[in-house]
């Protein structure tokens, strides 16, 4: 099988329509390319914020085993996001490496749900926000194993061995807080109650997301609700935590409608490539 | 004059992990493929993690290793299916793991989903023996490590902490 073209190949756009005329590659052939570029970059951006809200904990973890676990989740999802976004590049055909789309957009051309760009609050509240995210990425990740698309496949299931272990990681983490002290429990409690409305964007269907259903390429984000909460309440209820009574649900982000927040870290994380355009080490 | 598959097989084993020098590359298992098409010599080498440093790295040291033997024309490939596994590190690799202070990865333990199932001891059901005095008295410390593919844990017999390679 054909596999994608190396990071360092230049012109990675043009080899992957020649592998997208081959046959046997290419998505099924009544997929939308423009919905395939956004759910692609849907994809990318998620872990590309979370991730990078992640690294801001570098050096300042409350332990050292933490700041080399919350670092070491950043690097995976960053990893994760320099995939997808280099085939959003290559399926939009217009010469974007994933590197430009990472650096070159503003705040309207980002994709993400808004749970991953808001602030970290405290590691508490940072180790709720991964939970809630593993636990749909793991089960978004499995059903895109199954693609219709190969190179959709390939990508989920490379990242499915990552995100399997970061849900491990942070389902245990919110149990040892949430059946921890007085101090830990409310913390975790009132980190669940804060970002619940927003972990239900992430279920919040809509035409792009439809499209791909279709396809066969990607699962409907509404379809895997039932799992998420099966997840989630197995590991809330060992926390002793109560599940928020209510299914309201901010959204936006997926169509490009942000908080004020991501525009601060896009001004970090941009700042040099806007700086000193093309620079390389 | 185009060197024997096998002889460039035998160059690559020569290469150390960048971030784990014990082991080659070749024991680490992700050259895939390689062969010859036409007059260009073409090696298929799969990521370990997504996010790992040492990818490129690995792939600039396999270019100056081979251009060192004399290769002219030659081409990397990355494959990301099927997914490397820490079932592909070779025995050998494994050994020199160990030896090296690292306990290698247990066959069988990577992570499936099932987290309730999994999580009751919070991994105290994973018996990694010390990679030094060889002990199965141990507790992890952190499910990461010094890098992306290890896990922090303590030796409750020697008190030495260790890596273990996590299996993946």
């Amino acid at each position: 099988m054909p596999s994608l073209p190396d990071i360092m190949t230049p012109n990675a756009a043009e080899l992957a329509k020649q592998d997208g005329g081959a046959g046997g590659h290419a998505p099924a052939p009544d997929a939308d390319q423009d919905a395939l570029v956004e759910f692609l970059l849907r994809m990318g951006d998620n872990a590309l914020i979370l991730g990078h809200r992640n690294s801001e904990w570098c050096g300042h973890g409350p332990q050292l085993e933490e700041d080399i676990a919350v670092s070491n989740i950043a690097l995976d999802l960053i990893g994760q996001a320099a995939m997808w976004l280099e085939l959003a590049g290559a399926v939009e055909g217009q010469g974007r490496s994933a590197d430009d789309l990472a650096y070159l957009r503003d705040v309207w051309d980002f994709r993400n749900v808004k749970l991953v760009e808001r602030p970290n609050g405290d590691f508490g509240a940072t180790l709720m926000r991964q939970f809630l995210f593993d636990a749909f990425h793991f089960h978004q990740l499995r059903g895109l194993v199954a693609s219709s698309d190969a190179r959709v496949s390939e990508i989920a299931a490379k990242a499915l061995k990552e995100v399997s272990y970061h849900l491990e990681r942070s389902a245990g983490q919110v149990i040892a807080l949430g059946d921890g002290t007085g101090e830990s429990r409310g913390r975790m409690q009132a980190a669940l109650e804060d970002q619940w409305s927003y972990a239900l964007e992430l279920f919040a269907s809509d035409g792009t997301d439809r499209n791909m259903a279709e396809a066969g390429i990607a699962p409907d984000p509404a379809e895997l609700r039932g799992l998420w909460d099966e997840t989630v309440g197995a590991v809330m209820a060992e926390a002793t935590l109560e599940i928020p009574d209510s299914d309201f649900a901010h959204q936006g982000g997926k169509q490009g409608t942000h908080t004020e927040h991501l525009g601060y870290i896009l001004a970090e994380m941009q700042f040099l490539q806007r700086a000193y355009p093309g620079a390389e080490w | 004059m185009r060197p024997a598959v096998s002889t460039i097989w035998d160059w690559l084993a020569e290469l150390p992990d960048p971030e784990i020098p014990a082991i080659s590359l070749t024991d680490l298992g992700i050259i895939r493929d390689v062969g010859w098409q036409g007059e260009t010599l073409v090696v298929t080498v799969t990521p370990t993690y997504s996010g790992c440093p040492a990818t490129s790295v690995i792939n600039l040291d396999i270019e100056t290793h081979l251009r060192g033997k004399g290769i002219e024309d030659l081409r990397l490939e990355r494959r990301l299916s099927p997914a490397w596994t820490t079932d592909w590190i070779s025995d050998q690799g494994r050994e020199k793991l160990r030896e090296y202070g690292i306990a290698p990865p247990i066959a069988g333990t990577a992570p499936d989903g099932h987290v309730m199932a999994r999580i009751g001891a919070l991994g105290g059901n994973l018996a990694v023996p010390c990679p030094r005095c060889g002990a199965t008295d141990t507790r992890r410390v952190s499910q990461f490590g010094s890098t992306p593919c290890k896990a922090s844990w303590v030796c409750n017999a020697c008190l030495e902490p260790f890596d273990y390679f996590k299996c993946h």
